[in-house]
């Protein structure tokens, strides 16, 4: 079995700062990490490779820099890593993002594609389904957990009230959310391998596509702007003991008619 | 494609066993909104089976023409047979914006319809507006709440956004509203519908979600375990429509279902009243609350960003506030 796994490389977003003088993100020093949702994915990938022996292929799209993740994804166990770099993908919105993987899976043999729900960055969740559809492939999204039996996947989604049970055959993209598994560690003989083994670096030549709806260009959403968020005026703020307190919120409450 | 071809502003109706969703009555809201100033229609999408008695709610909450899409292939959601029904619906009555919930339904169905249709789709948006030029400025968080983005989708059709919901506010309902039903039959590519679904299951959680509660009770690493938020539970109990919920740190701890977290990677609540206790403020947790109408916070650290935000800031321990706070207000609220 043939298994895909998008990861993607983002700023650990939970250690970004604003510069409070010039409202711009701070990003000196903020650790870039493969997205957690990510990693949930190509965990389980790996884990259908322990019990099938799959064949599992790592793909980004990002800056020269991704080839640490896709180095971290050898070290965990994969088997090719491929980094889409281009100065033509520079731009992407979600729809040209998602239009240049699914050019570049199309050029590969498989059976799965895995993707992670949503990058910690963006938080958008719409890359995966757009590839899934520039592909035409099922999918189910939200997945946290997965089974395989001869062709037919039998995952688990997660809803809001609950969970579904769906059954898709193969080939089909899943999103699956971090807290689906525990992903492994990189083992020590892993990470001396990782930096041996060669990441395949693809650019807007080599994948099946039409240039024009690549980058900006191909991109339908522009950002007009961007912005922190105005400071709310704080309220006053009280240094008292419980008792004064408890007069302080409930007549609070009377003055606001809450009670 | 001609883009003054593209008129009216077009709501997912989102429903599920055939209850129609919260979100679908605040997404007519935000849509009568900007429709007045397009002077443009509000229509509302509504696929399922046995649904077309819904209309008329859906009008009393503010839409001017309702299409239902009535067809057993349409009675739980899956991504394709509603993304066949969606497609056609916009390829014949070419809105020029289609707002969805973001729900799990909502996000697996916009990015899939986005591409299909070749246009724009900006995620979980906080807010909406109508450019001079006529345009949808589509607003939302990015980096973890840290930046806000303005996006626009100018070149295609249909604008397409999902917003979050309890982020904008349904209109009162109004028995009078007056509009028109149509029926709208689509064509179905069976061959495509190669998902199944084996079990749909709801796992009883004995509670209200906490985006409809007007007094939530939220609680987090200060509360620090599973009695603590007992306290808090009592204190809620108070409140005729008061929940308890919490910051990520005591759901990550594993004491609080991820239902109940509000925050950037949880729900976006506006409740009447926000309590804060125990809760430093981290921006990921004041992106799901700050817009509530009065919030109080308890922290014993007085630098803890959460007095940012807060109306009313008390510097003292929450394990000694809480039990008083709540004989009193028990007594208080039995004197009425």
């Amino acid at each position: 079995m043939n298994i895909v796994v998008c990861i993607k490389q983002v700023p650990n977003t939970n250690e970004i700062k604003i510069n409070p003088e010039t409202g711009t993100l701070i990003r000196d020093g903020v650790p870039s990490i493969m997205n957690p949702d990510d990693k949930g994915g190509l965990e389980m990938a790996l884990r259908l490779k322990d019990q099938y022996g799959a064949n599992v292929t790592v793909i980004t799209m990002g800056p020269p820099q991704a080839d640490a993740i896709l180095r971290e994804a050898f070290a965990m166990g994969a088997d090719r890593a491929i980094l889409l770099t281009d100065r033509k993908f520079a731009g992407a919105d979600t729809l040209a993002t998602s239009y240049a993987l699914a050019g570049a899976i199309k050029t590969l043999d498989y059976d799965l594609i895995i993707a992670g729900r949503q990058a910690i960055d963006g938080d958008t969740a719409q890359v995966a389904p757009e590839m899934a559809e520039h592909l035409g492939l099922p999918q189910v999204s939200y997945a946290i957990d997965l089974k395989y039996n001869n062709g037919l996947c039998t995952v688990k989604k997660e809803t809001e009230e609950g969970y579904q049970i769906l059954e898709v055959p193969t080939p089909c993209v899943l999103t699956v959310l971090a807290t689906a598994n525990q992903p492994r560690y990189m083992s020590v003989k892993g990470i001396m391998e990782a930096f041996d083994k060669e990441v395949e670096i693809w650019t807007a030549d080599k994948i099946d596509v039409d240039p024009n709806r690549l980058g900006l260009k191909g991109s339908p959403t522009r950002v007009k702007k961007s912005f922190t968020k105005p400071q709310k005026t704080p309220g006053q703020v009280y240094e008292v003991d419980a008792e004064e307190a408890v007069g302080i919120i409930i007549s609070k409450l009377k003055e606001k008619f809450i009670i | 494609m001609e883009k003054t071809d593209y008129k009216n502003v077009f709501v997912f109706a989102e429903q599920r066993d055939g209850v129609i969703q919260s979100v679908a009555l605040e997404l007519l809201g935000k849509a009568h909104e900007l429709a007045g100033i397009l002077n443009e229609k509000v229509v509302a999408v509504l696929p399922g089976h046995n649904i077309s008695k819904h209309a008329q709610m859906l009008i009393e909450y503010g839409a001017d023409e309702v299409i239902c899409i009535d067809e057993p292939e349409l009675k739980d959601y899956l991504t394709e047979q509603y993304a066949q029904t969606i497609t056609q619906v916009v390829n014949k009555f070419k809105p020029s914006i289609l707002m969805i919930g973001a729900t799990t339904i909502g996000r697996d169905l916009g990015p899939r319809l986005a591409a299909r249709l070749t246009t724009g789709l900006t995620a979980d948006c906080t807010r909406l507006e109508i450019s001079e030029e006529g345009e949808l400025m589509m607003t939302r968080p990015a980096f973890g709440g840290n930046l806000m983005a303005t996006i626009m989708c100018t070149e295609h059709r249909p604008q397409m956004s999902t917003v979050r919901p309890g982020v904008m506010q349904k209109m009162e309902r109004d028995a009078n509203r007056k509009g028109n039903v149509i029926t709208f039959k689509p064509e179905f590519d069976k061959s495509k519908f190669l998902v199944r679904m084996v079990e749909n299951v709801k796992v009883d959680k004995g509670k209200v979600d906490i985006t409809d509660a007007k007094v939530l009770v939220s609680g987090g690493r200060g509360v620090g375990c599973k009695e603590g938020f007992e306290k808090l539970q009592a204190l809620a109990d108070v409140f005729p429509n008061a929940e308890v919920s919490s910051s990520r740190a005591m759901v990550d701890a594993g004491i609080i279902d991820h239902d109940r977290q509000v925050g950037q990677t949880g729900k976006t609540v506006r409740p009447d009243l926000y309590f804060a206790l125990g809760i430093s403020g981290a921006i990921q947790h004041l992106a799901g609350m700050e817009e509530s109408d009065f919030i109080i916070a308890v922290n014993k650290d007085k630098f803890a960003p959460i007095f940012s935000v807060a109306d009313l800031g008390i510097v003292c321990d929450l394990n000694k506030v809480v039990p008083l706070l709540t004989t009193r207000l028990a007594a208080e609220i039995e004197k009425k």
